[in-house]
């Protein structure tokens, strides 16, 4: 039955079996000069193609996961019960449609999905790096993902996109390789953190590092902080859905078996929260939520600056989508971005969607965010054969 | 309007318009002017329009566009930063302070287009006068409760304005139902079209005109 019903959504996603494909680079003495200061290297980098790149190279698109997404955005794996994260989103006749364009997702550096990052073996001593592992930033999982680019030997970008953290790393490749962009698209986004959004995050850390598991991160050869990490997940999931969102999903409704739980009145909400963080902790590393989450906070398109002046002279459409009911990273987020294109005289095009999903709408919006998304694709395509 | 009123108006604003400019529409519903002056004019367009489902018609037309209040879409463009700026029938429709969004357009763009309907249309003056109706014309065509007008003005109306902020018409045509208006335009007219830069000398002569237009 199972079976069946995974058979049935295969047969009508249009991309079938993919595979997680990996590229080392940064090999020493070469390795990779991080934001921190200190070198990186070898990198390994855990990605994923869909369609084909054409002749002169110029269809590729690059997608950027969330905080806790991976390469594998779109397809299926081998045996497995769902497809990747953004799969409604990418194959035939979708929004990223690979019949006409080559598209690429690959895990971020610090992740812990086959990219390098703090589970990550450190060649100096044969273990895990835990908390040995540099400080990185947003602009140095951009830099990696310009590292794979120049291995695909693609030298400009149709386009990048990416929702959330994704969005961030959009921003950042339109302010640091804007020659390598046609267009971008930056969707439930912000140039950079709110104290709101910080707060959030800290609580996260906190959260882990108060599991006496964590170890000063050193837990990788004993039990992991399995529960101060679920706790960090559950938070996360409260601020990814909307008051609507939650009401409509669960209401009032309790469960079967959470009377069993000290305090816990076995309501369905209670019982969603604790699976996703149970779920969460065998497919994420508890540090790498520690390194990614810090460099979400750290990160400013604008350096400090006004964002205008970063995005001045440039040549690339950008999009930029937000979503009503997204109080995690809501519209006015984006109108700062916004902004920032006016005043820079970019060509800009935005749009903010009605939805009742909160944040997690840039993942479940699927058929306005398609209409938005192939047009404005569509349009970068054919200005490029003007140009 | 009519079909051939509609035409008549497009056609005014494709002939005012450089070829090769930049254009910003304020309330650019769903880009149908823009994409025919990217077609035949080549300029470089930006829309802002406040509703959703015109913005998705922008999109699906090639347009950049902006999804945002018309008063707040301004603020943040330098001076200059356009060549023109159009409000199609927007400023009488979705601009609630239209005289400090007007300026501001002036401010954005070298010159700004404005086109709207003619409270003062002799259709108009006749329901309201001798029926003491709220008028319903074919540039009006809305009863008072479901109008989405928020302003009524007239062509008098509006070059007395220009002429007390200085604003100076540099062109100006005048539709009726089925063509081109030139005599008493304010009483004839359905709708009036205005190009407008900042200046004053214009203004001046502008002024002494204001008499005529009844």
């Amino acid at each position: 039955m199972v079976r069946q019903i995974v058979e049935d959504a295969k047969s009508e996603s249009g991309l079938s079996t993919v595979q997680t494909k990996y590229f080392t680079f940064a090999m020493p003495p070469e390795e990779l000069l991080l934001d921190c200061g200190e070198k990186l290297g070898p990198i390994t980098v855990a990605y994923e193609t869909y369609g084909s790149l054409n002749k002169e190279k110029s269809n590729a698109i690059l997608i950027l996961h969330a905080f806790s997404g991976d390469a594998h955005a779109a397809g299926w794996h081998e045996g497995a019960s769902s497809p990747g994260w953004w799969d409604e989103m990418i194959g035939p006749g979708r929004a990223f449609d690979t019949d006409k364009y080559f598209v690429i997702c690959s895990n971020v550096l610090g992740g812990c999905s086959g990219t390098t990052g703090p589970s990550s073996i450190d060649p100096r001593t044969g273990k895990p790096f835990g908390i040995d592992f540099p400080s990185i930033s947003i602009p140095d999982m951009v830099q990696v993902q310009s590292g794979l680019l120049d291995h695909l030997g693609i030298e400009k970008l149709l386009s990048v996109a990416g929702g959330s953290m994704g969005g961030q790393q959009v921003l950042e490749w339109v302010v640091s390789f804007p020659q390598r962009l046609r267009s971008a698209i930056a969707i439930a986004t912000a140039a950079k953190h709110s104290p709101q959004q910080i707060a959030f995050n800290e609580v996260g850390r906190q959260a882990i590092m108060a599991d006496p598991n964590w170890q000063d991160g050193q837990f990788y050869d004993s039990e992991p902080p399995a529960k101060g990490l679920s706790v960090a997940r559950m938070i996360g999931h409260i601020t990814y859905m909307s008051d609507t969102s939650m009401s409509k999903k669960f209401g009032r409704r309790t469960g079967s078996n959470g009377k069993t739980r000290p305090f816990g009145n076995g309501f369905e909400v209670e019982e969603y929260l604790h699976h996703k963080g149970l779920t969460f902790v065998d497919r994420f590393d508890a540090n790498s939520y520690l390194y990614i989450t810090r460099a979400i906070d750290d990160y400013d398109a604008s350096r400090g600056g006004g964002l205008a002046e970063a995005l001045r002279g440039l040549e690339a459409r950008i999009l930029v989508l937000s979503f009503k009911s997204d109080w995690l990273y809501p519209s006015h987020q984006s109108q700062e971005i916004i902004r920032g294109c006016k005043k820079a005289g970019v060509d800009v095009t935005c749009c903010e969607i009605s939805s009742t999903y909160g944040h997690d709408a840039f993942l479940l919006e699927v058929a306005e965010q398609t209409k938005l998304v192939s047009h404005f694709l569509e349009r970068t395509d054919e200005l490029k054969d003007i140009q | 309007m009519t079909p051939r009123a509609e035409e008549l108006a497009q056609e005014v604003i494709l002939d005012w318009v450089r070829p090769g400019c930049s254009v910003l529409e304020l309330g650019c519903r769903d880009g149908e002017l823009l994409s025919r002056l990217v077609q035949d004019r080549g300029i470089k367009a930006q829309g802002i329009e406040t509703d959703g489902l015109h913005v998705h018609s922008c999109v699906q037309k090639g347009l950049n566009v902006l999804h945002e209040p018309v008063e707040e879409g301004l603020t943040d463009y330098g001076n200059g930063a356009f060549d023109y700026a159009i409000f199609n029938e927007s400023l009488q429709r979705v601009v609630k302070k239209p005289d400090l969004v007007l300026r501001d357009a002036l401010r954005v763009a070298d010159k700004v287009i404005v086109r709207f309907s003619n409270f003062a249309h002799y259709r108009a003056r006749w329901q309201i006068l001798l029926q003491g109706k709220t008028p319903v014309t074919p540039s009006l065509p809305y009863a008072w409760y479901d109008t989405p007008n928020l302003h009524f003005l007239s062509i008098a109306d509006f070059y007395g304005y220009c002429a007390a902020r200085a604003i100076a018409v540099e062109r100006a045509a005048f539709i009726g139902e089925k063509r081109a208006i030139r005599i008493s335009p304010n009483l004839f007219a359905m709708s009036g079209l205005f190009l407008l830069s900042e200046g004053s000398e214009m203004a001046g002569k502008v002024r002494g005109k204001t008499g005529e237009v009844n």
